[in-house]
C-alpha cells in the first residue's frame, strides 16, 4: 500500500505543485473575495475542470465564505478536497467475479492508449494469479495486432488473433470461445479507436458487444473507455456518446505523468456516474493503478 | 468539428441582431458568453482573456455604436480578431533549395505522428516528389510495423532498422540511404514522448542538430484540453517547431486547442487531419477555421475539396439547373454519386452552412444506396417533375426499388427540401453561390 500512494503521489507531483502553489499564491495574504474567487475558478479551468463543474466548486466555497467560514488558505484547501472527493465518490476498481472469463471490452478515440492499457492490466491480472487472454479486435489500424501481441508476450498472456481487416465482433467471439475451452480467467478485447461521431465505426462497437453477449450471455462484464487526461471538454462528449452507444461501466484515465491534470473526470462523475476504476501514470508495464479518489484529491492539495 | 462553438456564438449574435444600437452592457455580455464558450471550446483560459480585452478594446466604443447592425458588426470583429490569432494566410511546408528536404514529426504520445506522416508522404509522392519514410519511434511496440504497412499502402519505401537501438544514429544512417537512392524528401516519424521527459528531449533536439531538418512539424490532437499551451510552449522552447498539424479534426471537440497553440508558439498550423484514411489531410485555411468558428459554413474548403472530383463541365450543367430551378432527381443522384466519391459525408456536409445547425446528422451510406434506388425506379418523366408522383406511382416506385412507401414518401420531401434550399442560395445576394454545390 505504501509503494502504492508512492507512486501514485510520484506520478502526480507536477499536478499536486501546480496546482496547490496556485491556489496557495492566490490565497496567501488575501481575503476572500470575488477577485481571489474568480482566479480560483480560473485555476480550476486551467486543470480541466471545465467551466460549469469549477462554478459549482466556486459556488460552495462563496457560500461558506459568506457565512464567515473560511478564514485562510488551509480553510479553502480543506473545503476543495472535501467537494472535489464528494463528486468522485467512493472507490471502485475492477473486481474479477462470477463465471469465467470475465470479459472486459476496452474501448476509446484514436490514441489513448488503449493497447498500452491493456498491456499493463494484462500483467496486473497475471501477477494475481490469473490466467489472461488477450483479442485483437483492432483489426484496423496498421500493425495494431502486432503491438498488442507484444504485450500479450511481455505480460505472459494468451492471444487470439485473426488477420487485419476481418471482423472484429469475430475475433472477440473466437476469444470468448477458446477462453471458455482452455479455463482462462480474464478475456481482455482491444478495440481499435474510433471517434465518438462516427456513427458506421459506433454502429460496429454495438456489433462487437452483441457478439460477445452471444458468445456468453453476462459478458462483457466490464466496458472499459480509456480517456487521455490531456484531452479537454471533449471527453465528455465521448464519454457520453460511448455510454449512449455500448453502456460504459468504468473509466481508465492515462498519460497522467504528464503536466495535464484530467480534471475533465469530474464532468464526466457528475454528468454520467461513471466511477473512473485506473489510472495510467507511465509507460512501464507496472505503471497503472486503482484509482482512489481519496488519495487522488489528497495527492492534489497535500 | 467547431459547430459547437459556431452554434453558441450563434446564439449569442442572434441577441445582439435587431436591437439597433448596442450598448456597452450588451458588449459585456456578449463577451461574457464568448469567454464561456471559447472555454467550453478548451481555449486555453489566458489566450481568453488576452482574447476577450481584445475585442472589448474594439468593440465598446464608436464603431459598434454607430454601426447599423451592431450584431454583423461584433461578428466581424470577433472574426478578424479570431483569423488574426490563428494565422493569416495558409501556410505550405517549405522545401530545402538543397534536397533532400528533412522533416521531422514530434508529439505526445498518440497524436497521431505516424498516420500523419504517411498521409503526409502520399501529398508528396503526388505532387511528383520521392519521399521516403524514416521509423525512427524505437520506443512503441509495432510502431516500425505500422509504419511499414502504411508506406506500402501508399507505395512509399520506409527506412527502418531492427538492429539500430538508437534513434540518432538510425536518423542519420536514414539520410544518408535517402541521398543514396535519390530521395527528394526524408520524413522522420519519432517516438511519441512527454513535453516534460527531460532526456526523450535532449534526444529529440540531438536528432534535430544532426540531420538539420527543414520543418520540424509539432503534432497535437485537436481534442487537447488547456494542456496544450504547456506542451506546444515545451516542445517550442526545447526543440524548436516550424509548423503544426491538428489531428481528429474530424471528430467534435471545438478545436480550442488551435487557437491556444498557435497564440502560444505564433507557429503555423499546416495540416488538420480528417480521419483515419490515408488521404484525408487537408491544407490549413485560418480564414476558414475562424468563419466555420463563427458559424459562417466552410463554403471556400467545399468548394476545393468539390473541385477535385467534379468535372467542371458537369458542374456548369448543374449551376444551370440550379438557377433554372430545373433540379431534377437526375441531378440528385448525379450529385450523390458525385458526393460519395469526394469522401466521408459528415465532412463534406458539415462544411455547408445551415447544415452545421442540424443535430445529430447522422449520415448513412447505405441511406444513399436506397436513395439511388428509388431513383432509378421512377420514370424520366417523373424525375422531372416530382409533381406528378400521385399515392399510386410512389407505391410502384417503392415496389420497384425494393423500399416502402414511407422510404419514398421521405426522398420525395427531401428532395423538394432541397430544391428549396437550392431556390435559397440562388436567391441570396450576399452570400456567393459555391460553383460547385454538391448538391
Amino acid at each position: 500500500m505504501m509503494g502504492f500512494f508512492e507512486r501514485l503521489r510520484e506520478g502526480l507531483t507536477k499536478t499536486r505543485k501546480g496546482f496547490v502553489e496556485k491556489v496557495e499564491l492566490i490565497f496567501a495574504g488575501r481575503k476572500i473575495d470575488e477577485e481571489t474567487l474568480g482566479e480560483l475558478e480560473e485555476t480550476l479551468i486551467t486543470s480541466d475542470v471545465g467551466p460549469g463543474a469549477a462554478a459549482e466548486i466556486i459556488a460552495v466555497i462563496r457560500e461558506e465564505a459568506d457565512k464567515g467560514k473560511i478564514k485562510d488558505t488551509d480553510d479553502v484547501k480543506e473545503l476543495l478536497k472535501k467537494k472535489m472527493v464528494s463528486i468522485l465518490g467512493y472507490s471502485q476498481p475492477i473486481v474479477v467475479y462470477g463465471d469465467r472469463p470475465f470479459v472486459i471490452l476496452a474501448v476509446g478515440v484514436n490514441g489513448v492508449g488503449k493497447t498500452t492499457t491493456i498491456g499493463k492490466l494484462a500483467s496486473r491480472f497475471r501477477s494475481q494469479g490469473l490466467s489472461v487472454l488477450l483479442a485483437a479486435a483492432d483489426t484496423f489500424r496498421a500493425a495494431a495486432i502486432e503491438q498488442l501481441e507484444i504485450w500479450a508476450k511481455r505480460a505472459d498472456a494468451q492471444f487470439v488473433k485473426h488477420q487485419s481487416g476481418s471482423d472484429p465482433a469475430a475475433v472477440a467471439f473466437d476469444a470468448i470461445v477458446a477462453a471458455q475451452h482452455r479455463g482462462v480467467d480474464v478475456v481482455i478485447v482491444d478495440t481499435a479507436g474510433r471517434l465518438h461521431t462516427k456513427s458506421p465505426l459506433m454502429e460496429e462497437l454495438k456489433k462487437v458487444k452483441r457478439v460477445i453477449e452471444k458468445a456468453m450471455p453476462d459478458a462483457p462484464q466490464e466496458i472499459l473507455l480509456v480517456v487521455d487526461a490531456t484531452t479537454g471538454q471533449n471527453a465528455l462528449r465521448q464519454a457520453e456518446m460511448f455510454d449512449r452507444a455500448i453502456g460504459i461501466t468504468g473509466i481508465t484515465l492515462t498519460k497522467l505523468n504528464g503536466t495535464a491534470k484530467g480534471g475533465i473526470i469530474f464532468a464526466i462523475k457528475k454528468g454520467l456516474n461513471i466511477p473512473v476504476r485506473l489510472i495510467g501514470v507511465g509507460e512501464g508495464i507496472d505503471d497503472l493503478r486503482d484509482f482512489n479518489p481519496e488519495e487522488f484529491v489528497e495527492a492534489l492539495f497535500s | 468539428m467547431l459547430e459547437a462553438l459556431s452554434e453558441k456564438l450563434e446564439s449569442i449574435f442572434k441577441k445582439l441582431k435587431g436591437k439597433g444600437l448596442l450598448k456597452e452592457e450588451d458588449v459585456e455580455l456578449a463577451l461574457k458568453e464568448i469567454r464561456l464558450a471559447f472555454l467550453e471550446a478548451d481555449v486555453n483560459f489566458k489566450v481568453v482573456r488576452d482574447f476577450v480585452q481584445k475585442i472589448k478594446g474594439k468593440a465598446i466604443g464608436k464603431e459598434v455604436l454607430e454601426s447599423l447592425t451592431p450584431g454583423q458588426q461584433v461578428i466581424k470583429i470577433v472574426n478578424e480578431e479570431l483569423c488574426e490569432l490563428l494565422g493569416k494566410t495558409n501556410s505550405r511546408i517549405q522545401l530545402s533549395s538543397n534536397p533532400p528536404t528533412i522533416i521531422m514529426m514530434v508529439g505526445l504520445h498518440g497524436s497521431g505522428k505516424t498516420t500523419t506522416a504517411a498521409k503526409l508522404a502520399r501529398i508528396f509522392k503526388k505532387e511528383g516528389r520521392r519521399p521516403m519514410l524514416v521509423a525512427a519511434d524505437l520506443q512503441r511496440p509495432a510502431a516500425i510495423d505500422q509504419l511499414i504497412t502504411l508506406g506500402s499502402q501508399i507505395d512509399v519505401p520506409v527506412y527502418y532498422s531492427k538492429e539500430l537501438r538508437d534513434p540518432v544514429t538510425l536518423c542519420e544512417e536514414s539520410i544518408k540511404k535517402a541521398r543514396a537512392d535519390a530521395r527528394d524528401i526524408i520524413i522522420l516519424d519519432t517516438a511519441g514522448r512527454l513535453h516534460i521527459d527531460d532526456s526523450l528531449m535532449s534526444e529529440l533536439k540531438r536528432i534535430k542538430e544532426r540531420v538539420l531538418p527543414k520543418e520540424v512539424i509539432f503534432v497535437a490532437d485537436a481534442m487537447t484540453g488547456q494542456d496544450a499551451v504547456n506542451i506546444a510552449k515545451n516542445f517550442n522552447e526545447r526543440i524548436g517547431i516550424d509548423g503544426i498539424i491538428l489531428t481528429k479534426m474530424d471528430g467534435d471537440a471545438r478545436g480550442g486547442a488551435a487557437l491556444s497553440i498557435r497564440a502560444i508558439t505564433e507557429k503555423p498550423i499546416k495540416f488538420i487531419g480528417v480521419g483515419e484514411k490515408i488521404d484525408m489531410l487537408e491544407p490549413f485555411y485560418p480564414e476558414r477555421i475562424a468563419s466555420r468558428i463563427l458559424g459562417m459554413g466552410d463554403v471556400l474548403s467545399l468548394i476545393e475539396q468539390a473541385q477535385k472530383s467534379f468535372d467542371q463541365k458537369e458542374a456548369e450543367k448543374l449551376q444551370k439547373a440550379i438557377i433554372d430551378e430545373s433540379f431534377t432527381f437526375d441531378d440528385l443522384k448525379d450529385q450523390l454519386k458525385k458526393l460519395r466519391s469526394m469522401g466521408p459525408l459528415e465532412s463534406i456536409l458539415s462544411m455547408i452552412p445551415g447544415f452545421n445547425k442540424i443535430k445529430n446528422l447522422n449520415v448513412d451510406e447505405k441511406e444513399f444506396i436506397k436513395i439511388e434506388a428509388i431513383i432509378n425506379s421512377m420514370t424520366k418523366k417523373e424525375r422531372r417533375n416530382y409533381q406528378i408522383l400521385n399515392g399510386s406511382r410512389r407505391r410502384r416506385i417503392a415496389m420497384g426499388s425494393g423500399t416502402t412507401a414511407a422510404d419514398v414518401n421521405r426522398v420525395i420531401k427531401q428532395y423538394v427540401e432541397l430544391k428549396k434550399m437550392l431556390k435559397m442560395f440562388k436567391g441570396k445576394g450576399g452570400l456567393k453561390l459555391p460553383r460547385f454545390l454538391p448538391f
